[in-house]
């Protein structure tokens, strides 16, 4: 431990602190563009600088380390100067169009304009100018308001083991694009959106196709539906300023209706079919040799980057559709025939905490119920947010409402969805109780928390079965690694794309550096999902009701032939670079 | 912003082994990328994305890192060279002696900007950062030829002696 003084408060802190992390001892909070914790920690932007005593110039606090003695000075006149005009340079490159953009009231780069009243035109310039790519279907690349503190760029190579993005030419050409300026889904993007939550402007954002939702309802022939993943309820009161974590599903549920949705139904409901289809698969391979380890495939993320980086995997791929696919392939064949509706007149929205599932909406291995997409739109929490603002509904003082029938009652285990584990831990509850009729067991607890790889073993029935549970797609690379090397041997893998899993989606609320740096979303958040599993008293998928009245009046059974052709997909090898 | 290159890409096959074998002997060392990037030029006269993508694969490294070095350095060219090689120079003196008029004027009868190639490849249009001819300014090389104290008038006449 070191003592150290801090604007004359003395701290003490261990030794490998930084000044930054020791200034939030004692309750100042340092501000940060390029820094974010865990994933970018360049010293770039100088908006962190602070002074010490007795030292000429100034320190980038982010990565300088605190000593013995030390003296620190957050808020002298030289460091308020320094990052003001960090502040109007940063500012006269920047394309100041913040009263439309995407993270206005919500960007950092704005909030530090106001904090440190600088004047935006001081360095007016002529600025470099680039055109907005907007090619792919779910991410948008505004250069014009980039100020290269490179948080995507290691979100994307560091977090992710990707590196579709990266930092191009020199001076002040620089700029952060695909190689050869390629747009995203030209490169091995896997779309997971992770480089949007880190950006800390509106550089990057989603391809909103939010006005195609409006339209279609707005059409009285239309048939609108909208379902929500597990997720969406632990994420959306961010977006009205509500505590991290909180459960806001009566009150998602409600203003959806108020929207003008005809039918607002559970995606966890889909989440337990994909369970009991995912389950009997898996049960299948080890019974009969198949293909193992077997991998999950609920998240189109991980499932692009087995496609781009490991396609000798694409076997071990679950041919279970993701539940957002299933959802669409459900309604619009079973809810269709069922209600007598012609599934061209039925408009399917999913709200999603994820960018690839846009992609996912595309891909034509996932469409084959008939000749039209079974999913129309898919909208991110963010997306959904804005939809509700534009109402004007007054999200926070809703009533809290239900979902529609058939699709209303979930399981805990679709509910867990959402976190890193929680699809191992739904498939564990159902594939034991299938293999062993005595077994009781509904907690997995080894497969929960928010670290990167999990392992666990499982004896049941004689049968002993070994896991590992992977989020973040560096670590999932690692995972792969060690199954190829054949040094681990694993008998089923689950993997999310984002670090902590779906909660911590690239389609989910952008939360700020000051927020992210001291605070663990990805816990809190997944939190709401476990409370709701411990308060429910069904556990299981395929004990649901749901489930029963679904393999009764129309799939049969799972792995069944009406299951093989909706509920299942295929996969296709992509270009590694 | 890339532009692809009018002239595709015509690398041979043994062009390719000389790569290979370059990026297998000294894949590991640490900084192997500039130096393989500097070899790769070296035997195609440039670096399109056929001959980046070659170097992200023996590597193991993203296309994305591998162009972001390659565009880093103006050593690098992206565009291939012409037959005939211009590179006007644009250092001070021969700018406030009008030099970019003289690359203007080039670029409109070339058909291309600086850096590129034109489709036909007999010609290639580079910058330079003075060449030591200041009492000449302002100057263009064309391969090894000087000419100095250029007016735009003359550049026609001077292109049309390399066309023929």
């Amino acid at each position: 431990m070191v003592t150290l003084k801090i604007n004359g408060k003395s701290v003490t802190v261990p030794e490998d602190y930084t000044i930054l992390q020791a200034a939030k001892e004692v309750n100042v909070e340092i501000p940060t563009l390029c820094y974010l914790k865990d994933i970018n920690c360049i010293a770039s932007c100088r908006i962190c600088v602070v002074e010490l005593k007795g030292r000429p110039g100034l320190v980038a606090s982010c990565v300088y380390p605190v000593a013995e003695g030390m003296e620190v000075l957050t808020n002298s006149p030289a460091v308020r100067a320094s990052r003001k005009m960090t502040i109007e340079m940063l500012l006269s490159n920047h394309n100041k169009k913040c009263l439309s953009c995407s993270r206005s009231t919500n960007c950092e780069l704005q909030r530090l304009a106001n904090d440190y009243n600088v004047d935006e035109n001081r360095f007016g310039s002529e600025a470099t100018r680039y055109d907005i790519d907007d090619v792919s279907p779910y991410l948008v690349r505004d250069n014009n308001k980039c100020i290269l503190c490179r948080r995507c760029v290691a979100a994307c190579s560091k977090v992710q083991g990707i590196g579709a993005i990266g930092a191009i030419a020199r001076g002040y050409k620089t700029h952060i694009d695909g190689a050869f300026e390629k747009s995203a889904d030209s490169t091995t993007c896997v779309g997971c959106g992770q480089c949007i939550v880190a950006c800390p402007v509106g550089a990057l954002r989603e391809k909103t196709n939010v006005d195609y939702v409006w339209e279609a309802l707005g059409n009285p022939d239309k048939h609108v539906i909208a379902f929500t993943a597990p997720s969406i309820k632990a994420t959306l009161g961010e977006c009205f300023d509500m505590p991290i974590g909180t459960n806001v599903e009566g009150e998602m549920v409600a203003a959806i209706r108020q929207l003008g949705f005809d039918k607002v139904f559970n995606m966890d409901v889909t989440a337990d079919l994909t369970i009991c289809e995912e389950a009997n698969e898996f049960i299948g391979r080890v019974q009969n040799g198949g293909t193992l380890p077997m991998m999950t495939s609920c998240c189109p993320g991980w499932v692009k980057f087995v496609e781009h980086q490991y396609p000798e995997f694409i076997p071990n791929l679950s041919t279970c559709k993701s539940p957002q696919a299933m959802f669409g392939a459900v309604l619009k064949s079973y809810y269709a025939e069922k209600n007598n509706i012609d599934p061209k007149d039925i408009f399917v929205v999913s709200v999603i905490p994820c960018t690839a599932k846009k992609f996912e909406v595309t891909r034509e291995q996932v469409n084959k119920t008939g000749d039209f997409q079974d999913v129309d739109v898919s909208l991110t929490t963010r997306e959904l947010g804005n939809m509700i603002k534009n109402a004007g509904i007054k999200f926070a003082e809703l009533d809290k409402e239900e979902f529609d029938n058939p699709f209303e009652i979930a399981s805990g285990a679709g509910i867990i969805f959402g976190a890193t584990g929680g699809v191992m831990e739904a498939a564990l509850r159902t594939a034991a109780k299938k293999l062993d009729p005595n077994f009781e067991g509904v907690e997995f607890k080894e497969v929960r928390g928010t670290e990167g790889v999990k392992e666990a073993e499982y004896t049941i029935n004689g049968t002993t079965v070994k896991v590992a549970v992977a989020s973040g797609l560096a670590n999932a690379r690692k995972v792969l690694e060690s199954v190829k090397s054949g040094e681990k041997e694993y008998h089923f893998i689950e993997v999310m794309a984002c670090p902590g899993g779906c909660i911590n989606g690239g389609g989910q609320p952008c939360q700020s550096d000051s927020v992210k740096n001291y605070v663990d979303l990805k816990t809190i958040r997944a939190k709401a999902l476990y409370d709701a599993d411990a308060a429910t008293d069904l556990k299981r998928s395929h004990e649901s009701p749901v489930m029963d009245m679904l393999y009764k009046e129309y799939f049969g059974e799972p792995g069944g032939e009406k299951s093989h052709h909706l509920l299942h997909t295929s996969y296709v090898e992509r270009q590694k670079y | 912003m890339y532009k692809e290159p009018a002239i595709p890409f015509r690398g041979t096959k043994e062009q390719e082994q000389e790569l290979t074998a370059f990026i297998a002997a000294h894949k590991d060392e640490e900084g192997v990328l500039l130096p393989s990037l500097q070899k790769a030029q070296e035997i195609y006269g440039y670096l399109p994305i056929e001959v980046q993508t070659m170097i992200a694969k023996g590597l193991d490294k993203p296309l994305s890192e591998v162009y972001g070095v390659a565009t880093f350095y103006s050593q690098f060219s992206l565009n291939p060279k012409g037959e005939h090689r211009i590179s006007v120079c644009l250092g001070t003196a021969c700018y406030v002696k009008g030099a970019d008029k003289i690359m203007e004027g080039l670029e409109a009868r070339l058909g291309i900007k600086c850096g590129e190639c034109t489709p036909d490849g007999k010609f290639s249009l580079d910058s330079a950062r003075c060449i030591g001819a200041c009492g000449l300014a302002p100057v263009m090389l064309v391969d090894d030829d000087v000419y100095g104290r250029l007016t735009v008038d003359e550049l026609d006449g001077i292109l049309a002696k390399y066309r023929g």
